[in-house]
């Protein structure tokens, strides 16, 4: 039961971040991605912010054997940096910059009901699917 | 470059940064389990499509109800923040074709190899995070200083 409640938490708390640190107007993350033009540093704040928490909690993990509820740490082993990974990236970087969208803020405003992501978010989930289907031929 | 002062909104941005923080550290180390979103709606949508157990996703997703609750919660006490869109329903499409394909593709995103990968100092995480970073820097000047849209 804990490990739900901290799945719901955790999400909830995630999604809040998102909404306080104005990620979830995509004008505010193109404002950060127009690195040529007037150019809004707030992003690298909130990527600063989060990961300077997230730098505690991973090394926490090496303190400890398993997390509070016991479940094993499932932490990426992979180290391979191929061309899937940087294709993949810049893929995902070129459909960022024109809509000004990641997947978790477009989530948290499909939730909220702005239109784009009702658009957005079913391509996004389209597009998941179809690599799916053609990465397993 | 110039920075927009105007626009600039530290204080906010450190404190929604701190918070997704703590949502990840509360996840790893509750769980155990990486708060990677592209992961998170991925592995459900793959069982589905699988036809494979749903009940194995339980995790995922009720951490995606919390995300999805978060802007009702945040509604009870004030207000969401305004947020606008600048391109059309086509460009839409197309963008989330190719963060759909990218993330699945590179194996994450913002959340996943952004903050948690580069807060374990991921190599593998910072390669993708600076491919990302850049193609969308690119993007974003092509379109607004290039083309003129």
């Amino acid at each position: 039961m804990t490990r739900y409640l901290i799945a719901l938490a955790s999400g909830l708390i995630f999604g809040l971040g998102l909404i306080a640190s104005g990620m979830t107007n995509p004008a505010k993350v193109k404002g950060f991605l127009d690195l040529f033009g007037a150019w809004d540093p707030s992003l690298a704040l909130v990527m600063g912010g989060a990961i300077s928490v997230g730098v505690i909690a991973f090394a926490l993990t090496k303190r400890r054997s398993r997390s509070w509820t016991g479940d094993p740490f499932e932490i990426p082993a992979e180290t391979l940096i191929d061309r899937r990974l940087i294709a993949g990236g810049l893929l995902f970087g070129v459909g960022w910059g024109i809509a000004g969208f990641c997947p978790g803020p477009a989530l948290v405003s499909l939730a909220s009901g702005l239109p784009a992501a009702w658009i957005f978010v079913p391509a996004m989930l389209t597009g998941m699917l179809a690599y799916d289907y053609f990465a397993k031929r | 470059m110039t920075i927009a002062w105007n626009l600039f909104t530290p204080g906010a941005a450190l404190v929604g940064g701190l918070l997704i923080g703590l949502a990840a550290a509360l996840y790893l180390l509750g769980n155990g389990r990486i708060a990677g979103i592209s992961g998170i709606v991925g592995a459900p949508l793959r069982a589905l499509t699988a036809r494979t157990e749903l009940r194995s996703q339980r995790l995922n997703l009720l951490f995606l109800a919390g995300l999805l609750l978060a802007p009702w919660l945040w509604q009870l006490a004030a207000p969401l923040p305004a947020a606008t869109v600048d391109v059309g329903p086509l460009a839409l499409v197309i963008a989330g074709l190719f963060v759909g394909v990218g993330v699945r593709m590179g194996q994450g995103c913002t959340s996943g190899h952004g903050v948690c990968g580069l807060s374990r100092f991921s190599l593998r995480s910072l390669v993708n995070v600076l491919a990302f970073m850049g193609a969308g820097f690119v993007t974003v000047f092509l379109m607004r200083h290039v083309l003129g849209g």
